[in-house]
């Protein structure tokens, strides 16, 4: 495309020559805005080229407009920039009031999306902002008619992360080049690249046409792109290893969680809790409620919705445990199956009683903006409600472990735990212990809920998806053993991170299910059993 | 007061004088209707806006006199997503509440479950959703799209140079019929345009799954091997919003990687921050965001309806494709079942051939005189920040379905009823 290409040089000198310095006053032409609204995307694109090649603060902001979606056309043919209830007329910056009511977006595709940002970064890369620079690096596609302005914001650049982006860029740039000499020596600098982009700028050199010719002429810049493409290849597969690592994290901090207070009702206090789940649910529940709470009353502080909806899922879950234990649970001690079905239905119940209150479909819990989007290392993305949540899960562990380490009641649950009769002998109120257990392991699991509002689905049979799970990781850790639980979350988590790549989403699940239950057979204990006369009552 | 009007008034006065408040006449009884959508579980979040367009829709026509003097009146079931629940429920709505006709499912699965139940009963089932093709009974009306009515002119999209000329593809889908089945198709349309088996790359999840994080490692990973990668998408029901979630917070953009979605429309897109979205592409054969007056008059009576019943979240209730599919569909057979003076199966089947109505996706929609789907228009939109699509390509006028996809071998000779 001559004139696309003609165009980038221009704007290219235009920010050589300083051009755009003392923008403002031009107004860009009514016929170039009018041919931002043709129904043919290619001329739509000219338009954006010419527009960017005017390279002034009045095209930068049609541009940007244009690319937010914020640039409208008004039934007579105006055209102009809507912002926040006001407008501007794009031709001539004045204002435009009343705004039109009939008017209708400019719409653009992924292609002209791609064009737009390209140009605004190409205006942008002499900005004063290190940040914003930077980013305009990121944004620019490789072209041969780049380099001019490439080499003058090189020139002048002193930032050295700057600098190394832009030397990117130039030597994409550059891989078109017709000397030989020029593409080596591109590729040489991008072989230093950790960008995945880079690979895909080098493969294709390595192509064969169907006549069997060679995409890349020049056998020694082949050679050396093979080479290249080798060398980032290896860096890339460390990050690649450290990302599976860091998924693998991420799930079994989430198991980690929603067993936690099984690991208690169950592993402590021996009561096969099949409404463990429905209290995850319960922990959802409670978030959205606080979540709608802080919409109608503080919506100013809505990012921070999430910490006072902490301590409401625990209250929630954990008063409705309470209830449970003194109103069914602790009539059936001692006798699983009928506590097994009790439980379960009280689950029915759980369920049932949400639907009826919330209704039967997903409510929307939404991500404070602190947690959405992520941090990138190099070519990873670790995003960070996934960071939240592992950091948040070592933190309940850690407080559950001081707490039936180093508290009286922790000591007492473990008596209890240990010998029943004998706590009971020595004084300990073994009903309210076990009360306040139960209690706690509840409100442990409405956290976990609170945890899992912020990365799945929140609906009534939200906790069917966990309780399988849950019982998974505690009956393979060991029962009555905190740490058994830690190292089989952990472990199921990661070991299903790293089969998943190879064998896909459904197989893993079977073949995860069939390894524990080869485990069992072998060690019905658990990975870490519990020593002691009471392991034979 | 001209002859209309003064007829109008004395017939109002007539009928306020016999006693009748409605100011509508209707005949001994009323029409059945079956409403069969899951209103729990997994798919519930598409489903039940599904429900609540027959309701509104049965709502504007007895408001205009019902069908053939008799008031329409909905018996709604809760299939929850539970696919042999669907057959059950089916029979149930057949054989003991007396329906004339069906509306109902979303997934191919629960259609497949019920389909031998309206077979027996020679019952008619109206199905509002786009759906892999492979099928073609006497006892549905299929008013969503077929493949080549949706997925393969996206495709074709994605190839041209205004979709990014993708050459390698992800086909990614929850694991069940209808994904399986057109990754099939598509896998044969990719190669017989020259993609090699190498850059195609196929992926499942079961229904529900929420942890994508896996599936999008991979996908960067794939799309890093030189050539211009895309995504389609047929993930199914409420798995769309964690994995939405995780594209937009792993940062991949549009502009990189687009993600074309065949079941995301509007009403799923509700529950997601859409800004890191925006780019990325849905096809359907309407849009909310169309422009003409049988839209926006469309939009306004759900939305007055809405309000009316006090839906959740009402305001910001959308329409979306199988809502107005399903619109379309009542409209039909209302007027098919005018046409054959009878709501008899037989007879309305006859009446529906070559039906057509104009639709809020701004064409007249025909139901084809043979195979029983909609002549339907195809477009392609682009997600845009506030959870609406902006149309990038749409085909000129509506074209005819192919059930029975020429990407299957075996197929040529299965083209009829």
């Amino acid at each position: 495309m001559p004139l696309r290409l003609a165009t980038r040089v221009l704007i290219g000198l235009a920010l050589v020559f300083g051009l755009c310095a003392g923008a403002g006053a031009a107004a860009i032409e009514p016929a170039l805005l009018a041919q931002l609204t043709s129904e043919d995307a290619a001329e739509k694109g000219e338009a954006i080229d010419a527009i960017a090649a005017i390279g002034d603060e009045a095209a930068l902001a049609v541009l940007s407009a244009l690319r937010d979606g914020m640039l409208k056309v008004s039934g007579t043919g105006q055209m102009f920039i809507a912002e926040r209830g006001k407008a501007t007329d794009a031709a001539t910056g004045a204002a435009v009031d009343p705004v039109p009511d009939d008017a209708e977006k400019v719409t653009i595709n992924n292609r002209l999306r791609t064009r737009i940002e390209s140009a605004i970064g190409a205006l942008r890369i002499f900005s004063k902002d290190p940040k914003e620079r930077l980013a305009a690096v990121a944004t620019l596609t490789a072209d041969e008619a780049m380099l001019p302005a490439l080499d003058q914001a090189l020139a002048s650049e002193t930032d050295p992360a700057i600098k190394s982006a832009l030397q990117q860029v130039r030597a994409a740039s550059q891989l078109k080049s017709s000397d030989a000499a020029k593409r080596l020596a591109a590729i040489d600098v991008l072989a230093e690249s950790l960008d995945a982009k880079s690979k895909n700028l080098l493969l294709p050199l390595m192509e064969k046409s169907p006549a069997g010719e060679f995409a890349e002429p020049d056998e020694q810049v082949r050679q050396a792109a093979s080479a290249a493409v080798a060398a980032i290849e290896r860096r890339l597969a460390v990050y690649d290893y450290a990302g599976r690592v860091f998924t693998g994290l991420s799930l079994g901090s989430i198991l980690l969680l929603v067993a936690l207070g099984l690991a208690i009702t169950y592993g402590l206090l021996g009561v096969i809790n099949m409404a463990h789940g429905e209290m995850l649910m319960i922990g959802a529940y409670a978030t959205y409620a606080t979540q709608t709470v802080f919409r109608a009353y503080f919506p100013a502080a809505i990012d921070w919705y999430v910490v006072f909806a902490l301590p409401v899922a625990f209250l929630v879950a954990g008063g409705i445990g309470i209830l449970l234990e003194r109103s069914v649970i602790r009539w059936l001690y001692g006798r699983p199956l009928e506590t097994l079905l009790a439980t379960w239905g009280i689950s029915l119940f759980l369920i049932q009683l949400v639907r009826q209150l919330f209704g039967a479909q997903n409510v929307e819990v939404s991500n404070p903006t602190w947690m959405s989007g992520g941090i990138t290392v190099v070519n990873l993305v670790l995003p960070w409600n996934r960071i939240v949540i592992i950091g948040f899960s070592m933190t309940v562990l850690l407080l559950v472990w001081l707490m039936l380490t180093r508290t009286r009641l922790g000591l007492f649950v473990r008596g209890v735990t240990q010998n029943r009769t004998m706590a009971s002998c020595v004084g300990v109120p073994t009903g309210r212990v076990d009360m306040i257990a139960f209690g706690l392991g509840s409100g442990i699991a409405g956290l976990a809920g609170c945890a899992l509002s912020q990365i799945g689905n929140v609906g009534p049979e939200l906790g069917q998806s966990y309780i399988i799970d849950s019982f998974m990781v505690v009956v393979l850790g060991g029962v009555g053993q905190l740490a058994g639980t830690v190292y089989a979350a952990l472990g199921l988590g990661v070991a299903s991170k790293f089969l998943e790549p190879y064998l896909g989403a459904v197989p893993t699940k079977i073949l995860i299910l069939v390894l524990i239950i080869a485990f069992i057979q072998k060690r019905p204990q658990g990975l870490f059993a519990l020593k002691g006369r009471s392991v034979e009552t | 007061m001209n002859r209309k009007q003064f007829l109008q008034s004395t017939l109002a006065a007539a009928l306020v004088a016999g006693g009748l408040a409605s100011g509508v006449a209707f005949a001994e009884g009323t029409i059945k209707i079956g409403v069969l959508h899951s209103l729990s579980g997994t798919m519930a979040i598409s489903e039940t806006a599904l429900k609540n367009t027959v309701l509104m829709t049965i709502d504007e026509i007895n408001a205009k006199g019902g069908v053939l003097g008799k008031k329409l009146e909905a018996v709604i079931v809760d299939p929850a997503s539970n696919w042999p629940l669907f057959a059950e429920k089916a029979r149930q709505l057949i054989t003991q509440d007396k329906v004339s006709v069906v509306f109902g499912c979303w997934t191919s699965v629960s259609r497949k479950s019920v389909l031998p139940v309206f077979e027996e009963l020679n019952s008619l089932l109206f199905y509002p959703v786009q759906y892999e093709g492979e099928e073609l009974s006497q006892n549905v009306f299929y008013t969503g799209a077929a493949p080549n009515q949706q997925a393969i002119p996206a495709v074709e999209y994605l190839m041209s140079k205004d979709g990014g000329g993708a050459k390698r593809f992800v086909l990614l889908g929850t694991d069940y019929v209808y994904p399986r089945t057109t990754n099939k198709i598509l896998r044969s349309f990719l190669k017989s345009k020259g993609v090699a088996e190498a850059d195609i790359m196929e992926d499942y999840t079961p229904f529900g799954h929420s942890d994508y994080q896996t599936i999008i490692a991979k996908i960067k990973k794939f799309a890093a091997e030189g050539k211009k990668t895309a995504v389609i998408s047929t993930i199914n029901g409420d798995s769309n919003v964690p994995f939405y979630k995780e594209l937009g917070n792993q940062g991949l953009k549009a502009t990189d990687v687009p993600v074309v979605a065949f079941s995301v429309g509007e009403e799923e897109l509700r529950g997601v921050d859409a800004k890191p979205l925006v780019g990325h592409l849905a096809a359907w054969n309407y849009f909310m965001s169309v422009k003409n007056p049988q839209n926006t008059a469309f939009i306004k009576a759900y939305q007055a309806w809405a309000k009316k019943n006090s839906v959740p979240n009402l305001d910001t209730v959308v329409t979306n494709d199988p809502m107005e599919a399903t619109y379309v569909g009542i409209y039909l057979w209302k007027q098919a079942v005018e046409k054959a003076k009878s709501v008899d199966v037989d007879k309305v089947r006859k009446a529906m051939s070559g039906q057509s109505f104009k639709a809020p996706s701004g064409f007249v929609l025909k139901m084809d005189e043979t195979n029983h789907h909609l002549h339907k228009p195809v477009m392609i939109g682009e997600i845009q920040a506030d959870g609406q699509f902006d149309v990038v390509w749409k085909t000129k006028g509506p074209i005819r379905a192919q059930p029975w996809s020429p990407f299957i071998a075996g197929n040529e000779v299965k083209q009829k009823l």
